[in-house]
């Protein structure tokens, strides 16, 4: 300790100062590695949403020059949009990864799931993604959740164990300290991993300015048919569009966050470019998830409630 | 480039701090960490709008800062932190990590949870009570887990008239008690969170502070050590060998650079086999670089092609640590599950786990009077105390005074994988000798 404190130096010029980007980079990877040597079969959450494309670029970056050792699993609510499937795929070839996806419309189909009356699908994910882990025996799921997202979130640990049931008990957690990360389970039980715990979603704008990241065009303004509902621009698709009342309208808009359809609101924006989304993100007086989301809206503790259940 | 890109390639460039705050239940934390987000503009108005919603729905006229904090059912219903909560903010000059930990005694696990990856720790103290039993407690976990930079914050000073005389004695006393357990570096700040005193901009009321808020404070506290005054450790997380028709002998060695650094050329020890060899190349994460510093995660490529795997440990030869089986600790009991004489546990050191048995409890220690009782022959939830515990296999071990990466452990029960203890190797306090004659002095019973 005296080492330390006799040798500080000053401020950000400091020979050996790491960025905070560097420093979030550098912790990410670290817990990439720690799970790939202490895991059997780990998977990646993937999306195709900006959080998922970060956490697979850093996954690259850890294991380069090998290829990265996990597999990867969507959760499609089966009202995703097009564009981001199609990036979905396309980076799965690029990198030559496995990837599995769990589909809501399939358990909708089979009579294991039901519709929900007001259409929205993100609740309805839990069930196939926590059979899917148990199905294919996964025992650490990492996903793109951070906690600057949601207050809930940030009680999360980076290393979040779940019961046979993909249960989280908030008042159970285990104290998570240095970052020395016990991943131990008994068989059945599995660990949600959160290598973006840290983040903020400037970070990861910033994170994906400077490592040249190509995201879905959505992420950006494009002119597109949009109705309101509940104070969200909504986009119309095979999940449903405008009803009697709601008028079709064509805005410039892009989306903070992709999620489902029929939940995830497009803002107005004209940024086009990563540098215009990095200032009117700067700017922003609403968070990403208050903006965009309408299941977070459905109760004070609408978030901890879903990640009790098994939720990510 | 445009001016937007050189601004964010100056936002980008900022450093990180992070830092816990701990403070008694009506100490006023919360109101702080409220005050710290808002007037940093880092609550946003949806946040505010649902703060306001709630306060209102409760009968209560003004907002409730507390509420951004409180984010579990349990903490809104009782109206207490429960556990610890992370929190983001930033200004021009620095990207923020708070680790806000609950005041209550029975979370003493919670505040060495947010202390062990702090580099700052704000301590409040209500200035009508000064140092409270409460206050010496996170002075001394502070100290325990050597958080390198400790801000005595002197709240509600508007309830004493904005004396500078009153904020005075309570630091002198701070101070004394603080520096008498090792803490380095202290900074004592007159504020009022509630009124917004000293927090973000500076106060009107106390002409006679002439030092930082506490947001100038945490934006200029330095955050980088030096690190070539500490010897370089890379725990090896996971060997890299790609094994492809581009790579066909690749083999490198990842991990995260715990303390020091490291250079190209240079002659390392691999632990504990003790096998020598030079460093070949390191790759940052996709790009080759001669010189590498903690805590980056790097991987290193040896001139030898020698036996090392998860676990090992590659040092300078000049300076590699000793091996040993018997690690003498302070250990903090993080589970409700006490820990025995006897037990039998598992040890994570970095990244090597291995079996261990608890030899002996040598005493536990009461934070609150800093007084030892021996051989209490278990601890419970909260406890603090010293172990010995003997290793299945030799670990490389630095005391945690050297380093908090390399001196530092979690017990573990092998049969449910429960986090039991987090362990600090070596001496618990940086200075115990001036701590025994100060509890001489005031008469406490060892």
């Amino acid at each position: 300790m005296t080492a330390t404190v006799a040798h500080v130096h000053e401020g950000t010029d400091a020979p050996y100062a790491l960025s905070h980007l560097d420093a979030l980079e550098s912790e990410a990877v670290h817990i990439f590695r720690e799970v790939a040597g202490e895991f059997e079969k780990p998977v990646i959450l993937f999306s195709g949403g900006k959080d998922s494309i970060v956490m697979l670029h850093l996954a690259l970056k850890a294991f380069a020059p090998a290829p990265v050792p996990f597999t990867l699993l969507h959760v499609d609510t089966g009202h995703n949009f097009p564009e981001v499937l199609d990036y979905r795929d396309r980076a799965v070839a690029k990198h030559g990864l496995r990837l599995h996806v769990a589909s809501v419309q399939e358990y909708i189909d089979a009579g294991k799931l039901r519709e929900r009356p007001d259409g929205v699908r993100n609740p309805l994910q839990t069930v196939p993604l926590t059979e899917a882990i148990q199905q294919l025996k996964f025992d650490a799921v990492f996903g793109g959740g951070r906690r600057d997202e949601e207050k809930a979130r940030a009680k999360e640990r980076v290393f979040s164990l779940r019961d046979e049931f993909s249960q989280w008990d908030p008042r159970r957690q285990r104290p998570e300290l240095w970052q020395l990360y016990n991943g131990r389970h008994a068989p059945g039980e599995h660990v949600r991993v959160f290598p973006l715990s840290n983040w903020t979603e400037l970070d990861v704008w910033q994170y994906i300015a400077r490592e040249k990241i190509e995201l879905p065009e959505i992420y950006f303004a494009h002119e597109r048919e949009v109705f309101q509902r509940n104070g969200m621009w909504l986009t119309a698709g095979e999940w449903g569009g405008a009803k009697e009342g709601e008028t079709t309208e064509t805005r410039l808009i892009r989306y903070r966050t992709v999620g489902d359809m029929s939940c995830t609101g497009a803002v107005d924006s004209d940024a086009t470019t990563l540098d215009a989304v990095i200032t009117e993100i700067a700017a922003s007086r609403l968070t990403e998830r208050g903006a965009t989301r309408a299941d977070d809206k459905l109760s004070e503790a609408a978030m901890e409630d879903r990640k009790r259940e098994g939720y990510f | 480039m445009t001016s937007t890109t050189e601004q964010f390639a100056d936002l980008s460039a900022t450093t990180l701090l992070r830092f816990a705050t701990a403070g008694s239940v009506d100490d006023g934390k919360s109101t702080l960490v409220g005050r710290l987000l808002h007037d940093s503009k880092s609550v946003l108005t949806d946040q505010l709008e649902a703060v306001e919603r709630v306060s209102a729905s409760r009968g209560q006229d003004t907002p409730d800062l507390a509420l951004l904090t409180d984010g579990l059912r349990a903490e809104r219903e009782q109206g207490i932190t429960i556990d610890v909560a992370y929190r983001y903010f930033a200004t021009a000059r620095r990207r923020f990590i708070l680790a806000d930990t609950p005041g209550h005694v029975q979370y003493t696990r919670n505040m060495v949870t947010g202390a062990s990856t702090a580099d700052l720790a704000v301590v409040l103290v209500d200035a009508r009570n000064g140092v409270i039993e409460q206050t010496r407690r996170h002075a001394a976990v502070a100290a325990l887990l050597r958080v390198p930079h400790v801000v005595l914050a002197v709240n509600k000073m508007d309830l004493v008239g904005y004396e500078e005389a009153v904020f005075a004695k309570i630091a002198e006393e701070f101070t004394a008690y603080a520096t008498g357990l090792g803490v380095p570096e202290i900074t004592a700040i007159p504020i009022s969170a509630l009124a917004g005193d000293n927090v973000v901009e500076p106060s009107a009321n106390m002409d006679w502070y002439g030092g930082p808020t506490v947001l100038e404070h945490l934006e200029t506290v330095p955050v980088s050590h030096d690190l070539t005054a500490c010897p370089a450790r890379f725990p090896v997380q996971y060997v890299i060998r790609p094994q492809t028709a581009e790579n066909p002998d690749y083999r490198g060695y990842a991990g995260q650079i715990a303390s020091g650094v490291l250079r190209v050329g240079e002659a390392v020890t691999v632990l504990p086999s003790g096998r020598t060899s030079v460093i070949e190349g390191i790759d940052a994460l996709g790009e080759s670089v001669d010189i590498a510093w903690a805590p980056q995660s790097v991987t290193l490529r040896l001139k030898d092609d020698i036996d090392i795997s998860r676990g090992d440990l590659i040092a300078p030869s000049s300076s590699s640590p000793a091996t040993t089986q018997d690690v003498v600790a302070t250990v903090c009991h993080v589970a409700d599950q006490p820990l025995a004489v006897g037990a039998r546990v598992l040890i994570k050191h970095t990244t090597r786990t291995v079996k261990a048995i608890v030899k002996e409890i040598p005493s536990r220690l009461t934070l609150d009077d800093l007084s030892q009782h021996p051989n209490p022959g278990q601890l419970v939830a909260n406890d603090i105390g010293r172990v010995v515990v003997r290793t299945a296999e030799p670990l490389a071990l630095d005391s945690y005074a050297d380093s908090r990466r390399t001196g530092s452990f979690l017990l573990i029960d092998p049969a449910d994988g429960t986090t039991l203890a987090a362990g600090m190797v070596g001496e618990s306090f940086a200075s115990t000798a001036e701590t025994t004659v100060q509890a001489d002095e005031e008469g406490w019973d060892f």
